[in-house]
């Protein structure tokens, strides 16, 4: 797996995650701004997918199997549209805090996919 | 779920001063302000567990059979109760009562079991050490849940 993409995907989301976190704390909905941020960490998990599939058509074998690292891989991919979603839908504080959610959950996600990948010894 | 947004925000407002005399609703809305928010948590939950579960159960399944068991018994919980958040109802919202109680209880009684006798669980649950490898997250939820749920039968 390429690590510094997985390095700056987690640090890009724990930044989303403070900044809806600021809105939350601030009661104020996500706005246009905190869309674009979740667009560019949306690029940033097509990129990573992208990355994992050619990486995998290569012939790399992910270290817990390939069946975990595809599925972990869409999870990625799933996180930001979901919680984009949730909170385009509710207006509020509580719109924000699930971003924060959202954000957090893709965090611990990249972790795990730098431990399910092999701790990057395959990259 | 579009013309309810005002109610959802004046929801919200109650939330922050922790009051609990909203007035009666026709139908109980329990995926909107805070319930927005722990549905989501059960969304990641259930899918989550499932899964895990499912990976466990069809390529591991002799590894650790009691472990993978209760991880496919906690994915159906979180299931049932995130579909009860979602469709509202005092029907729904009382289902998801005695859900939150269920789950609270497996993960209490799950977690001391893992302490105990932790030769009969080679692999880890979700519900291993109370929920210690997803952030403590499993005892909160079904606690937060409980709360949620019972503040909205004002």
């Amino acid at each position: 797996m390429l690590t510094p993409l997985t390095v700056a995907l987690a640090v890009a989301a724990l930044a989303l995650a403070a900044w809806c976190g600021w809105a939350a704390y601030r009661d104020q909905p996500t706005k246009d701004w905190h869309f674009a941020g979740m667009a560019v960490v949306f690029a940033l998990t097509v990129v990573q997918l992208v990355v994992g599939i050619v990486q995998l058509a290569r012939g790399e074998h992910p270290d817990d199997g390939t069946v975990i690292f595809v599925s972990y891989l869409l999870g990625v991919f799933a996180c930001i549209p979901v919680v984009g979603l949730l909170s385009l839908t509710e207006r509020t504080r509580w719109g924000s805090l699930t971003v924060v959610a959202g954000a957090v959950v893709l965090a611990v996600l990249q972790v795990r996919l730098y431990d399910i990948w092999g701790g990057g010894s395959g990259a | 779920m579009a013309p309810d947004h005002s109610e959802g925000a004046v929801r919200a407002e109650h939330g922050t001063t922790a009051e609990s005399t909203d007035a009666p609703r026709p139908r109980r809305r329990l995926a909107s302000g805070p319930g927005r928010l722990l549905v989501t948590l059960y969304g990641i939950f259930t899918v989550g567990a499932a899964s895990r579960s499912l990976v466990q159960v069809t390529t591991r399944f002799d590894e650790a059979p009691l472990a993978y068991v209760l991880s496919a018994v906690a994915a159906l919980v979180y299931a049932f109760i995130t579909v009860s958040l979602v469709r509202g109802g005092e029907g729904a919202r009382r289902a998801a009562l005695v859900c939150c109680c269920v789950e609270l209880l497996g993960v209490l009684a799950v977690g001391t079991w893992t302490l105990v006798e932790p030769d009969a669980f080679p692999d880890a649950t979700v519900w291993s050490d109370y929920g210690m490898g997803y952030l403590f997250i499993p005892v909160l939820l079904p606690l937060t849940g409980l709360w949620w749920l019972r503040r909205e039968h004002a």
